[in-house]
């Protein structure tokens, strides 16, 4: 919700957003004026959302491997939960080669606005067929990976207590541009993409967010002692930035020294600012802290669409179907998405069935306990009933 | 992937799957029939509505007494033709955004309003709360008797705007201006309304219906709207079709219709076609929504004032109404309850009000459906 | 008033004696089914004389084609026309031909009578219906603008004189029918000054004529009970609009626009034709059905007095169609249009006799 807000304020990038309509807007301008003091307005008429009747449509996308396990427990607990969401949902092959599936599901996302997703794998080794998550990301220009991370006091083998700290990520460019080659043989090069406008809507994001969250303290993860340029841009930026947000402290850290810094003292971060793959690689870190891959849930915004899914970005491919996969991080991300399209007492109820659940040591394996899949989300749908009776 | 997934469920999960048009992917899940039901009363709103609404009123809150649901209604008496006794409606609104919900009669609307006014107190109702898109489901009923069978359409219809603007007036004595006010924004809202009906539906085509050949313009603009939102649904079938030829096509073959998307006047057209071809006015369930709140409401807005009293009219729309109001309110239990009474009913065909053909008066089938709840 | 009354009764004033009639024959199976049309008429032996012209648009003097002077004076002569379906070449100058005529003889009440034909089996077989239609303003007055990008307004227009002229024509055209009654179709309870003023001009058109009962229903009601039992509706009047879907759907009711004749009655003369297309996968191959044309040069019989000859015609092709042997094939049957209109013409022979 906040999110949505906050990307108001944010430049917008321009792309594609369908309906384009010329604006004349000519009301008390000579014909001269129209040629030559307004070059062509164009006018965005966003795309209705999908929201009738109190009811949200959001696109599902089940993914790969733990995927359409934790999907059907998604839709068993709103289901029972009464939440009105209804999910349209669209499996991508992962063994084709072309990208049609992909594009439909990027064209559902763009309708729905919301889409809630497990990880796409893709199988196909054609240098041509992309990653579809990464392709998913930059065509709806998902630039901003937010990432909560809060400890659950009833997870028992996580190293480290009472972490509260967020995570923003560029999502769209730096090293994941995908732009490699091979040069002469033996010698591969990949470039790495930094904008500053990209750098900058990223920075703003996270500025806003703290200063709506009651943050206090913003830090810039970095390795501008090597690459001077690109990641000097990024620093750069988020230096400019900071200077419209008096409030809120920003400090700037080397990667490396952030990675020692989470495990041995983690709770003197508060916001993150990352480039894409520094990004993934302190998620991950933290995630680990706190208790491994099936805990936390990510939120991908952009100007227009938002994508919500698990953090850490795994298939799970080696546990699927096996009733121990660790369902928590998309009930999470799920219920980021209630909270994002304003149904707040959903959220609210689900939310607290998790928290009761998890902290009741009703957990998978992964994080310490012995239950199953089914257990855990049997224990939930009971906390619901209780919460709503 | 499907068969894999389904595969994995069965070494897993023992629990019988319930339907089969479920079992797919739901992986380890169980769907139990058992959805929490709230024990606190969920409210809605009730306008009994003009004629013979109030009966039929009546008979849905008999049902719902018998059958248990925990829904409580809000009754407001909303009417034009009666402005004294009328609620006012401001009243009326805010409890409909409250509540989320509302059953709606009939309104019925007088040729001439006391106060000289052009908006009928239906339109400020939609304008007020932006009820923009009223979808009725016509289809066959089981144990109806009609020229047709196997019609089952949906028809959705943009109603806050084209020919119902009541923006009119007498430019020199004789010659009267109607404008017919057609905006992108509202028709592409409507298309998409219609596209993600069909999509969550898993519906196949959309038609759009227009007149464009002749209101280049207006019609025009409704038409590119509709054509240009077409594209975001690649795998919905896109279909155009002109509003005369439309109705031929409907008395002639309505099985080629599936989602149909129309402006304001057509779609009043259509609907009441539509619900003539498979048993009338009285059978056919629709509902009004805005992005928040939905009005459920008979699909053919006939207020049947000359029943009024006689104890005659069909139930059967409003009990339609009320189920599907039910399943929104994910009351489905009840909800499937009552429709497979109403349906046993209907099949058994002993119990037919005289639009059917038969003899039962309203209290009798209401009694029939009650005696069948099981 | 009176004016007008004597304008509609004016094209009664055709004695015995032999008329010319203007005919057009249009594109398609145009030619064939006005061929047909001619033939039967011959054996009837209808004192008529067609005087056949070409309306293939020609370049007129501001650059736009038109319909050529001579049929346009064809028509204001005689006064009378039948027409075959016309194709709108599609392309930038093209006028609807069918607007063309309209509007250069003020074509004001279309008027099409929807009967089901015995022998021809659809879900209705009580249909008979005349549905009385606004011709020239209403809805399709052509007044739209965009006021700002993506709000179109379009103007439905009104006027009481066009109204009071067609409600007058729905009454004379009953009681000349002996038809019952008259029910004016409108949605005034939502367009309450353009439909109310419709609706009063019927109103007092109805008091006029004290011998034809007068109903006043809404648009949706109509709708809703054509379908379920059309035989309480007898002569039906409406705007623009309205009386273009109803006809069109009550046409569906009785088994598409092949066989519902049509005519449009104006100040300057009336036309009468057939509404369905041009067909041309089908032209010249005999195959086409001449029955919509031939029903609509019927009404213009019946228009122009010629009573009798217009019963054994109709008589004869509703028999024709009632045997079911010689049916074309959109009706079901194998016959060909030659064999159909041969079969008229033997019966109307053997009545004329």
């Amino acid at each position: 919700m906040a999110g949505r807000c906050i990307l108001k304020c944010v430049q917008p990038k321009n792309i594609i957003p369908q309906i384009y309509i010329r604006c004349a807007s000519t009301a008390g301008l000579s014909g001269f004026e129209i040629q030559h003091k307004t070059p062509t307005i164009k006018k965005v008429m966003p795309i209705p959302k999908a929201h009738y009747g109190g009811r949200h449509t959001v696109t599902l996308l089940p993914g790969a491997g733990i995927g359409p396990e934790l999907m059907s427990y998604v839709k068993e607990i709103f289901r029972y939960a009464g939440v009105p969401v209804d999910f349209e949902e669209i499996h991508i092959d992962p063994n084709s080669d072309t990208n049609d599936d992909l594009d439909y599901a990027i064209t559902s996302i763009r309708r729905n606005g919301v889409a809630l997703k497990g990880n796409i794998e893709t199988r196909s080794k054609d240098v041509g067929v992309i990653s579809r998550n990464v392709a998913l990301r930059n065509e709806l220009d998902l630039y901003v990976n937010a990432l909560h991370c809060v400890s659950y006091p009833g997870v028992t083998n996580s190293r480290q207590k009472n972490i509260d700290l967020v995570i923003i990520r560029q999502n769209t460019e730096g090293e994941y541009a995908m732009l490699e080659h091979e040069s002469v043989p033996g010698v591969v090069e990949s470039m790495k993409v930094i904008t500053r406008s990209n750098s900058e809507r990223l920075a703003r994001y996270a500025f806003e967010y703290a200063r709506r969250h009651g943050r206090k303290k913003v830090t810039t993860i970095h390795k501008a002692n090597i690459m001077k340029l690109s990641d000097g841009l990024f620093l750069e930026t988020s230096r400019k930035v900071a200077k419209e947000y008096p409030e809120i402290a920003l400090s700037d850290m080397i990667i490396d020294n952030t990675c020692m810094q989470l495990v041995s003292n983690p709770h003197q971060f508060d916001v993150m600012l990352t480039t894409n793959l520094y990004g993934s690689i302190v998620s991950n870190v933290v995630c680990g802290l706190l208790g491994g891959a099936g805990l936390l849930a990510g939120k991908n915004y952009g100007d227009h669409y938002t994508v919500f899914e698990p953090a850490t970005r795994n298939t799970g491919a080696s546990i699927a179907g096996k009733n121990i996969a660790n369902p928590i991080a998309m009930l999470n991300a799920a219920v980021d998405m209630l909270r994002h399209l304003g149904h707040k007492s959903h959220a609210a109820l689900i939310q607290n069935a998790i928290n009761k659940t998890v902290n009741a040591g009703i957990i998978t394996k992964d994080l310490g306990g012995a239950s199953t899949s089914r257990d855990v989300i049997d224990n939930i749908l009971k906390c619901i009933k209780q919460a709503q009776n | 992937m499907a068969l894999l997934a389904r595969n994995i469920c069965r070494v897993f999960n023992q629990a019988p799957l319930k339907s089969s048009a479920r079992s797919i992917h739901v992986g380890a899940t169980r769907f139990a029939e058992t959805d929490v039901e709230p024990d606190q009363k969920l409210k809605c709103t009730l306008i009994p509505g003009d004629g013979v609404g109030p009966e039929l009123v009546v008979s849905v809150q008999n049902v719902f007494k018998a059958a248990n649901v925990p829904v409580e209604f809000e009754p407001y008496f909303l009417s034009e033709v009666n402005p004294t006794l009328s609620a006012p409606l401001e009243q009326v609104s805010n409890s409909i955004a409250r509540n989320k919900v509302c059953l709606k009669g009939i309104l019925a609307t007088p040729d001439h309003s006391h106060t000289g006014e052009l908006q009928t107190l239906n339109m400020k109702l939609r304008k007020e709360l932006d009820l923009y898109s009223n979808v009725v489901h016509v289809k066959s009923l089981p144990g109806i008797k009609s020229r047709h069978q196997n019609v089952d359409c949906v028809i959705i219809r943009e109603q806050t705007e084209g020919e119902y603007s009541a923006l009119e007036h007498e430019s020199v004595p004789g010659v009267v201006e109607c404008l017919k006010i057609v905006t992108a924004k509202k028709s592409q809202r409507i298309a998409k309304f219609a596209f993600d009906y069909a999509v969550k539906n898993g519906r196949k085509k959309v038609t759009c219906v227009h007149k464009a050949n002749i209101m280049k313009l207006g019609d025009g603009l409704f038409l590119r709207s509709c054509s240009e939102i077409a594209k975001l649904y690649p795998r919905i079938q896109f279909e155009t079709m002109i509003v005369d030829n439309c109705t031929m096509q409907m008395v002639s073959n309505p099985h080629q219709f599936d989602v149909m998307v129309t402006p304001n006047l057509y779609g009043n057209i259509v609907d009441n076609l539509a619900s003539g071809l498979v048993g009338g006015a009285g059978v056919v369930a629709g509902a009004s929504y805005s992005p928040e709140c939905v009005v459920f409401e008979p699909g053919a807005r006939h207020t049947y004032s000359e029943a009024v009293g006689k104890n005659v009219a069909n139930p059967t729309a409003m009990i339609l109404c009320s189920v599907k109001l039910l399943n929104h309110l994910n009351l489905r239990r009840h909800a499937e309850q009552i429709r497979d009474a109403l349906n046993r009913v209907l099949n058994d065909g002993k119990h037919l009000t005289k639009d059917l053909g038969g003899q039962t008066s309203t209290t009798e089938f209401t009694h029939a459906v009650i005696n069948n709840l099981r | 008033m009176s004016d007008i009354l004597s304008k509609i009764s004016g094209a009664r004033l055709y004695s015995s004696q032999l008329h010319k009639c203007t005919l057009i024959p249009g594109d398609g199976i145009g030619p064939e089914i006005s061929a047909a049309v001619q033939k039967i008429f011959e054996a009837a032996k209808v004192p008529i004389e067609w005087e056949s012209v070409d309306v293939t648009p020609v370049r007129g003097p501001d650059g736009k084609f038109g319909i050529p002077q001579a049929a346009i004076d064809s028509i204001n002569k005689n006064k009378i026309g039948l027409k075959g379906p016309l194709m709108t070449p599609i392309g930038k100058g093209h006028r609807s031909l069918n607007l063309a005529l309209r509007k250069e003889f003020n074509l004001y009440a279309n008027v099409r009578p929807c009967r089901s034909l015995e022998g021809y089996k659809t879900l209705y077989d009580n249909v008979d219906v005349v549905t009385i239609r606004e011709n020239t303003e209403g809805e399709y007055s052509g007044i739209e603008h965009e006021i700002v990008e993506g709000v179109v307004q379009s103007i439905k227009l009104i006027t009481e004189e066009a109204s009071s002229r067609v409600a007058d024509f729905a009454f004379e055209y009953a009681q000349s029918n002996n038809r019952k009654k008259v029910t004016a179709v409108h949605k005034a309870n939502i367009m309450r000054m353009s439909d109310g003023l419709f609706l009063r001009c019927c109103r007092e058109a109805a008091q006029k004529y004290p011998s034809v009962k007068f109903e006043e229903r809404y648009l949706d009601t109509v709708c809703l009970n054509m379908v379920q039992d059309p035989s309480q509706y007898d002569v039906l009047v409406m705007p623009n609009l309205y009386g273009d879907i109803l006809s069109d759907m009550c046409a569906g009711l009785v088994g598409g626009l092949g066989l519902t004749p049509s005519g449009n009655i104006g100040l300057n003369g009336a036309l009468f034709e057939s509404v369905h297309g041009t067909a041309p996968d089908i032209a010249g191959q005999d195959k086409a059905n001449p029955t919509a044309l031939l029903l609509s040069a019927v009404m213009m019989l019946k228009h122009m007095g010629l009573n009798s000859h217009a019963k054994i015609i109709e008589n004869a092709a509703y028999e024709t169609i009632k045997e079911a042997k010689y049916l074309t094939g959109d009706l079901g049957g194998s016959a060909k249009c030659s064999e159909y209109t041969n079969e008229i013409c033997k019966r109307v022979t053997a009545q004329t006799k």
